[in-house]
């Protein structure tokens, strides 16, 4: 066997396949929770221009869910809260944009200190600790899947609750806020659910690679459509792709799960920009008519 | 000068010796002012003289320091309903991610909770009033691809979405070049004389409204003046409030205002609004 064959033997791997289908079941069903539930939030982030906070958010989720790990706690309640902590601090002390990003940067690398501790207090499985940062998905058993899916239904409900104002917030705060729509209150209650959206995220993909389910997915899509209806649609059908595709793939290797997500979630991008571009050639066409006429 | 259409019924605004300041610092005092149903008043004024307080003064969003404000008989606040406005261009960080029928449609229901119910009508409401502004080519546009005078007519849309009584617009004919000023004053205009709906128009460039400005609001540091623009614009009304000699001049019917001490003829000091395309084109 050549060394090129070893590695891609590592990388995709389809031997007893259906055996270990069965063992991750349980992801498959997460995957579909989180694929809805990072498609939607992305939508907001996109608008609120908010990536950079889901990074941070995820770096607090990951010192919340090591010191679970230390603790020997509930891991996914410990990385909601993390998530919910930092999520909060930023609500806080940056609800102004240029603020917003000097707090996230101070906050960052402090949850990753912490994590870092906390990991190396921890004297469990070390698979345990990588599966943190990078991903994992035979991790979730039957009391976190509980954690995961309650979550996820919350998520849901406060977003679908929320939705017009949160737009019209986000994407036009003035008239919002001229209209009586409570922005700041909305842009506080959002920052939560997002932190809600951040801790479910890291439970698969771990905490460096959240922005591949919570960004990529929503990016995507608002490369090919502007509209309000098919935009989290196809987020979402995005979301779900990536991640379900990630799982099924990593089934049979011997890598972490998160090169698969992100791969797949990044293709998806790609393609979809080259789409787009076709899209406002058109509407380019249409400009240069209305111009000369 | 053309007659006012309708000033029957209460006052939209009434303002009585109200005062607005900074600290210390007071923007304006002592302002008393009636706008009718179907007034459209100017309010000009160098920058810094108060003219946006003036604006989140109206809607609820800056209290006064002192006197009282009320509109459509009550707390500005509460008013927030009948008020159409017309924010100072600004790009929005989401306008790739929204489309002109999107915009006009957050100012009919974007203010409410819970999912979204008999979509049918609001839709057809909306096109409705692309259509009056003109919109319609356009509607499914995302807002990032539009120019700044076809975006503004979507916003006018927008304030007109829920049939206001007040129509508050700031600086709406910023960086539109002539034919567009044109435009936007056109339809503001039809709508008070069609719907009676009071305009309250901040503006630093006086001669895109000449001719449509019943009344003036003039602020300037250290004072004010209210009256019809044959009133207030002239060389001894400027000059007695500014403190200094003013010289104003008609030039075929344009008015030309020298010597203000803190005025600008030409555009005022916003940043260059960047027309933003989200790369697309050149």
């Amino acid at each position: 066997m050549t060394l090129a064959d070893g590695i891609w033997h590592q990388i995709f791997d389809f031997t007893d396949y259906g055996q270990l289908l069965a063992l991750v079941r349980n992801s498959l069903v997460a995957g579909v929770a989180l694929g809805l539930v990072g498609g939607l939030a992305g939508v907001f982030v996109l608008m609120r221009d908010l990536p950079f906070a889901v990074h941070g958010i995820s770096e607090l989720s990951f010192a919340g869910a090591s010191a679970a790990l230390l603790l020997d706690a509930n891991v996914v309640a410990g990385s909601i809260a993390g998530s919910l902590l930092a999520a909060g601090a930023i609500g806080v002390l940056g609800a102004r944009a240029r603020d917003r990003n000097s707090v996230i940067g101070i906050i960052m690398p402090f949850g990753l200190g912490l994590g870092v501790l906390f990991l190396a207090l921890y004297k469990g499985r070390a698979a345990n600790k990588f599966g943190l940062l990078t991903g994992q998905i035979v991790a979730v058993d039957t009391p976190q899947m509980s954690w995961l899916l309650g979550t996820s239904v919350l998520v849901l409900a406060a977003l679908a609750v929320m939705w017009r104002p949160l737009a019209f917030a986000s994407a036009d705060p003035d008239v919002a806020q001229a209209r009586g729509v409570p922005v700041r209150t909305l842009s506080f209650a959002f920052m939560l659910v997002l932190g809600l959206a951040v801790a479910l995220s890291v439970q698969i993909v771990g905490a460096l690679l959240v922005l591949s389910l919570v960004v990529t997915p929503a990016a995507a899509a608002a490369r090919v459509t502007a509209s309000p209806v098919l935009l989290p649609v196809l987020s979402v059908l995005f979301a779900v792709a990536s991640i379900e595709g990630g799982i099924l793939l990593a089934l049979g290797g011997s890598i972490p799960i998160s090169p698969y997500v992100t791969t797949i979630s990044f293709a998806i991008y790609a393609v979809c920009r080259v789409a787009g571009r076709l899209r406002n050639r058109r509407w380019g066409a249409r400009r240069a008519v209305v111009r000369e006429a | 000068m053309t007659p006012i259409p309708r000033q029957d019924g209460p006052p939209v605004v009434t303002l009585r010796a109200a005062a607005l300041s900074y600290g210390d610092r007071a923007v304006w005092s002592g302002l008393d002012l009636d706008v009718r149903p179907g007034e459209f008043l100017a309010v000009l004024g160098p920058n810094g003289a108060g003219k946006t307080s003036f604006v989140r003064a109206l809607l609820g969003r800056r209290p006064l320091s002192g006197g009282t404000l009320t509109v459509l008989g009550g707390p500005a606040r509460e008013a927030a309903r009948h008020i159409g406005y017309v924010p100072q261009q600004a790009a929005l960080s989401a306008q790739a991610l929204l489309r002109a029928r999107d915009l006009v449609r957050f100012g009919i229901d974007g203010h409410r909770f819970g999912p979204r119910l008999r979509t049918a009508g609001i839709r057809r409401r909306v096109d409705e009033i692309l259509e009056s502004v003109g919109a319609s080519a356009y509607a499914d546009v995302p807002l990032g691809m539009l120019s700044g005078g076809e975006r503004q007519r979507v916003r006018i849309g927008q304030a007109l979405a829920t049939d206001p009584r007040l129509l508050l617009c700031d600086e709406p004919l910023l960086s539109l070049d002539l034919n567009h000023q044109r435009a936007v004053t056109e339809l503001i205009d039809a709508r008070r004389r069609s719907h009676g709906t009071a305009v309250v128009f901040v503006t630093h460039e006086i001669n895109p409204v000449l001719g449509l400005a019943d009344r003036v609001l003039y602020l300037a540091r250290g004072g004010h003046r209210v009256g019809t623009p044959d009133e207030v614009l002239t060389s001894e009304s400027l000059s007695r409030l500014y403190g200094t000699r003013v010289d104003v001049v008609r030039v075929r019917g344009r008015v030309v205002v020298a010597g203000a001490p803190d005025e600008t003829t030409g555009p005022p000091h916003h940043p260059e609004q960047a027309h933003e395309t989200d790369g697309v084109r050149a």
